[in-house]
């Protein structure tokens, strides 16, 4: 109990002071509608070819997005050191970690919610025949970049080239999320029933979730303190 | 039982040893000046007893525990370099989240008190960013010491304060002191610091070059020590 009320106290905090600042939220955001903009002058593609390419695109302007959102989480503790007196305090790294896993993940799936009438508008496609079991791809790929960039996140708070380290950590990592989220969420757009291949995806999605939060949790402490 | 008790600790910042075998203990109630010139390994110490770094070799027991036991860190209270509070938050809210993590019963009755004991309650829902340098000193102050903590660790406490702030903090350490409540402190204001100290530790690029009460020939020629155990002598 101590242990989810102390995370949900840091998600909240986290929460509070993003919306009062927007620093992450405008330019994840900003960032995200310019690059659908941007792609769809660049190749115009037909609504046939959009509908094939919809997942990689989506999925490449959400992972690129987040990295911004997920810069941030760490890094806005450095401010007056705030990141010692967390540590000091008698929050677990778990506890930390999870607070602000939860309060990312808020942030990217609002972003991801926002960027998606824009994706349907510049590319004139109707994404939304299969709502929620894009909501459930959604969830779950976007779970497990916020796993992996928060915990990386941590671990390149204190480095010089930190909005650069970063992403080269993480997209590599991310790679066994990515395909499996990319092709679901080109199936589902393109109005397909769910196959067991696609079955498979989310297994997969699934269980790189469990594997990598556990993992997260186990090993934050370890990154903070030493 | 001692209130700190620091045995054999070794640190390394890649191959340089920022503490050399430091060994020593606080009694409940004593109140520790940590002095030694920059670079002496003050704050690395600091940073260990308050559990915030591993030493390579050695270890670190706070009333009898491991520095980064939970109940530890909730007897610990501790004023670094920074303020540790969020510009974003109010100082009411930066206080309720603090009071929240370390699992106080009513952390929005204790904020209150403590905006009050630190003259910040007429700002209470102004943002930290809009705050005055001496306004954001005594939140951290207020911050450092919301928990009643038994053990307060001050790397520096003095330095770039106002004397709002620092007649705030001189009050709260000797009512401190008077409760019982164990003080280390580091701090370049030796005059200051010797003044409150019942011992001294001096670390000399990393190595504790002395260790013992206070004296009185201290107190009235802060520059002894130096003379006799620095560098120099």
């Amino acid at each position: 109990m101590i242990f989810l009320r102390q995370s949900l106290t840091i998600a909240v905090k986290d929460l509070r002071a993003e919306l009062r600042s927007k620093e992450a939220i405008n330019a994840s955001l900003s960032f995200a509608i310019v690059i659908l903009l941007l792609f769809s002058f660049a190749f115009d593609p037909s609504s046939e070819q959009t509908r094939e390419i919809s997942g990689g695109l989506l999925w490449l302007v959400f992972a690129f997005a987040g990295a911004l959102v997920l810069n941030r989480s760490f890094a806005r503790e450095l401010t007056n050191d705030c990141l010692e007196a967390l540590i000091a305090s008698p929050v677990s790294g778990a506890a930390l970690f999870l607070g602000k896993a939860l309060s990312n993940f808020l942030v990217l799936i609002a972003i991801e919610l926002l960027s998606l009438p824009v994706f349907g508008i510049f590319y004139n496609v109707r994404w939304t025949g299969q709502f929620w079991t894009l909501m459930m791809i959604l969830l779950l790929a976007t779970w497990g970049l916020t796993v992996i960039g928060t915990v990386f996140s941590a671990l390149t708070v204190n480095l010089r080239l930190r909005e650069l380290m970063l992403p080269t950590l993480v997209y590599p990592i991310l790679i066994p999320a990515l395909l499996p989220a990319i092709q679901l969420t080109s199936a589902v757009i393109a109005g397909q029933p769910l196959t067991a291949d696609l079955y498979a995806g989310l297994r997969l999605l699934i269980a790189f979730n469990i594997i990598f939060t556990a993992l997260a949790l186990g090993l934050v402490e370890t990154i903070l303190v030493g | 039982m001692s209130a700190v008790r620091v045995e054999g600790v070794w640190k390394y910042y890649g191959h340089f040893p920022a503490l050399r075998d430091v060994s020593f203990q606080v009694e409940p109630g004593a109140c520790l000046a940590l002095l030694g010139r920059n670079g002496a390994g003050k704050t690395t110490l600091l940073k260990i007893i308050a559990g915030l770094s591993r030493p390579a070799d050695g270890h670190v027991l706070v009333a009898g525990k491991e520095a980064r036991d939970r109940e530890t860190r909730a007897r610990i209270g501790i004023l670094g370099h920074g303020i540790a509070v969020y510009d974003e938050l109010s100082a009411f809210e930066n206080l309720k989240l603090f009071g929240r993590l370390y699992g106080l019963r009513d952390p929005a009755r204790t904020a209150l008190e403590w905006l009050e004991r630190t003259g910040l309650e007429r700002v209470r829902d102004g943002l930290v960013r809009e705050f005055s340098r001496g306004m954001r000193q005594r939140l951290a102050v207020a911050r450092a010491f919301l928990h009643s903590p038994s053990i307060l660790i001050l790397d520096e406490p003095f330095t770039a304060l106002d004397d709002r702030a620092i007649a705030v903090l001189q009050g709260l350490l000797e009512k401190a002191l008077a409760d019982g409540r164990t003080v280390i402190m580091s701090t370049h204001q030796l005059r200051e610091a010797l003044q409150l100290a019942t011992n001294v530790a001096l670390l000399n690029r990393g190595k504790l070059a002395y260790h013992g009460e206070r004296t009185a020939e201290m107190l009235a020629d802060p520059g002894w020590l130096y003379r006799h155990y620095g560098e120099m002598a």
